[in-house]
C-alpha cells in the first residue's frame, strides 16, 4: 500500500515537471501569464506526508525547477511557502483524526473545498515567485498582476488535469 | 527547556518553513548576479540619501581637520600660481599649443560612504554620470596619495573601489631609480596605512624611507605620491621582492576625493584595441 503510494508519486514527480519543463515553459502569454503546473505534485501529497519530509519535498521540487528555469533559489522559496500554506490551510479545514482519505485531490476533497485550496497555494506560491523574480517594489503592480494573471491560467490546467484524471479514476 | 521542545514540536511546520524558505532566499541572493547587485548596490538611491543625512553631522565633526587641509592645499596651489605668473607673461603672441594642452581634470567630489575595515572596501562619492564621472577613471585624495578608481556610477553618485580591495592594484615607480611595480592592499593585510609592492625585479635597490610614486600607465597621472617604504626584504622564493610601504592618505579620515578624468583614456584605449593579440 505504502509503497504503491510512493511509486504513484514518483511517477507523477516525473511526469509533472516533464510536461512543466518541456511543454509550459514555452507558453507563455505576452509575457504576463505563466502557468506553473508542476505545483500540483505538492498540492497532492498524501495527507500523512510528515512534515519536515513535506518541505524536504518542496524543496527538492523547487530546486530542480530552478535549475530548468536559471532562477536558482526563486522556485525553492515559493514552494516552501507553498508547502507552509498547505500546511496551515489542511490543519485548519481537514480534521485529520476522523479522517481516512489518502490524499488532497479533487475527486477525494469535491469540488469546493479543492478549488479553494489551490487558488490559495497558488497564489501564495506565485506572488512569491514573481516578487523574487522581480526583486523591487517600484514595479509592484505589474508584478502582482502577473502573478494574479498566472493563478488564473494555472487554476485552468491544475482543473483540467484533476478533472481529467478524477472521472477516469471513478468510471 | 522542556517546554521550549513542546513548543518548536507543536510550530513545527512554522520552524520548518523559516529554515529552508531562509535557505531558498539566501540561494537567491548568492547565485544570482542581478538579485545581488540590487541587494549590494549602495549607489541606489534610499541607501545612498541615508548616508548623505548621515554624513552631514560627520563632516561638521571633522570640519577643523578639513579646514587645515584646506588652508594647507591654498597655500600650496597659490604658490603654484605665484611661479607660473612669474613665468614670462609679456608675450603677446599667443600660441595654440596642442601638445601640452591639459590632459587631466580634477574632480572634487565629496565622500558619503567609506569603509576600511572589509577586505573589499568601497567607498561611495556624491559624483555621478551628469557630472562627467565615468567607470574605471582614477581617484586620488586632496594632499597626497591614490584613493581607487571608479567602479559604478548613477546618475549623481559613484562608488569607488578603494586601494583596500582584493581587485584593486596599481602601477607604480619607486621614485629614484624608476622601478616599476604593482600597489596592492596585501592579503591578509587589515591595516589601511599599510599596503604591498609586488613584481619589483630583485637586482634593484631598494631602502627604507625610499618615495613611491605612481608611474602614469594606467588611469592614474605619473607622479603622484603614494607612500614610503617601511619595510624591505621580505622573502617570496621567486625572482621578485616584496616591499611594505605606509601609506601617506589616510583612509580613515577621507572626506573629499579628487576623480581624474583623462582626456586621452578613451582614445588610448580605442588605439590599443587595434594591436595584434598574440603573445
Amino acid at each position: 500500500m505504502s509503497s504503491r503510494i510512493i511509486f504513484i508519486n514518483i511517477f507523477r514527480w516525473i511526469v509533472l515537471l516533464f510536461v512543466q519543463i518541456f511543454l509550459l515553459r514555452n507558453l507563455n502569454y505576452y509575457n504576463l501569464s505563466t502557468p506553473f503546473l508542476y505545483i500540483l505534485f505538492i498540492l497532492v501529497l498524501p495527507f500523512r506526508t510528515p512534515n519536515f519530509l513535506l518541505f524536504l519535498i518542496a524543496f527538492g521540487t523547487g530546486l530542480t525547477m530552478d535549475a530548468f528555469y536559471d532562477t536558482l533559489g526563486v522556485h525553492t522559496s515559493a514552494c516552501v511557502a507553498l508547502a507552509f500554506v498547505r500546511i496551515l490551510f489542511i490543519s485548519v479545514s481537514v480534521n485529520r483524526d476522523a479522517f481516512d482519505e489518502p490524499e488532497p485531490s479533487l475527486g477525494n476533497m469535491g469540488f469546493k473545498w479543492f478549488t479553494l485550496y489551490a487558488v490559495l497555494c497558488t497564489l501564495v506560491h506565485h506572488i512569491v515567485v514573481f516578487l523574487l523574480e522581480a526583486f523591487k517594489f517600484n514595479e509592484i503592480a505589474y508584478t502582482l498582476g502577473r502573478a494574479l494573471l498566472s493563478v488564473v491560467f494555472t487554476m485552468f490546467v491544475v482543473l483540467l488535469v484533476e478533472l481529467i484524471f478524477h472521472n477516469r479514476k471513478s468510471n | 527547556m522542556r517546554n521550549l521542545w513542546i513548543f518548536i514540536s507543536r510550530y513545527n511546520a512554522f520552524f520548518f518553513f523559516i529554515i529552508f524558505f531562509s535557505v531558498g532566499i539566501i540561494l537567491t541572493l548568492k547565485n544570482n548576479a542581478y538579485h545581488r547587485s540590487v541587494t549590494l548596490n549602495s549607489t541606489n538611491a534610499v541607501v545612498g540619501s541615508a548616508y548623505e543625512r548621515l554624513n552631514v553631522l560627520k563632516r561638521y565633526l571633522n570640519l577643523g581637520q578639513v579646514n587645515d587641509s584646506l588652508a594647507m592645499e591654498n597655500a600650496k596651489l597659490k604658490t603654484q600660481l605665484l611661479s607660473l605668473q612669474n613665468v614670462d607673461t609679456s608675450h603677446a603672441i599667443k600660441v595654440n599649443d596642442t601638445v601640452n594642452r591639459q590632459q587631466y581634470t580634477l574632480f572634487a567630489a565629496k565622500v558619503i560612504k567609506n569603509s576600511i575595515s572589509m577586505r573589499n572596501n568601497y567607498i561611495t562619492i556624491n559624483r555621478g554620470s551628469a557630472d562627467g564621472i565615468v567607470k574605471d577613471m582614477a581617484v586620488i585624495s586632496p594632499q597626497k596619495g591614490v584613493v581607487g578608481f571608479v567602479q559604478d556610477v548613477s546618475e549623481h553618485l559613484a562608488t569607488i573601489r578603494s586601494l583596500l580591495n582584493k581587485n584593486t592594484a596599481i602601477s607604480i615607480f619607486i621614485k629614484k631609480n624608476n622601478a616599476f611595480g604593482s600597489l596592492v592592499w596585501g592579503d591578509g593585510n587589515f591595516d589601511f596605512r599599510k599596503a604591498y609592492i609586488k613584481e619589483i625585479p630583485n637586482h634593484f635597490k631598494v631602502n627604507v624611507g625610499d618615495t613611491v610614486i605612481t608611474s602614469g600607465v594606467g588611469s592614474f597621472p605619473k607622479g603622484i605620491e603614494v607612500g614610503k617604504v617601511s619595510k624591505t626584504g621580505i622573502s617570496t622564493g621567486d625572482s621578485f621582492m616584496t616591499l611594505e610601504i605606509s601609506l601617506f592618505n589616510d583612509f580613515s579620515t577621507l572626506q573629499y576625493v579628487y576623480v581624474i578624468k583623462d582626456r586621452l583614456a578613451i582614445e588610448q584605449k580605442a588605439l590599443e584595441t587595434q594591436l595584434p593579440n598574440e603573445q
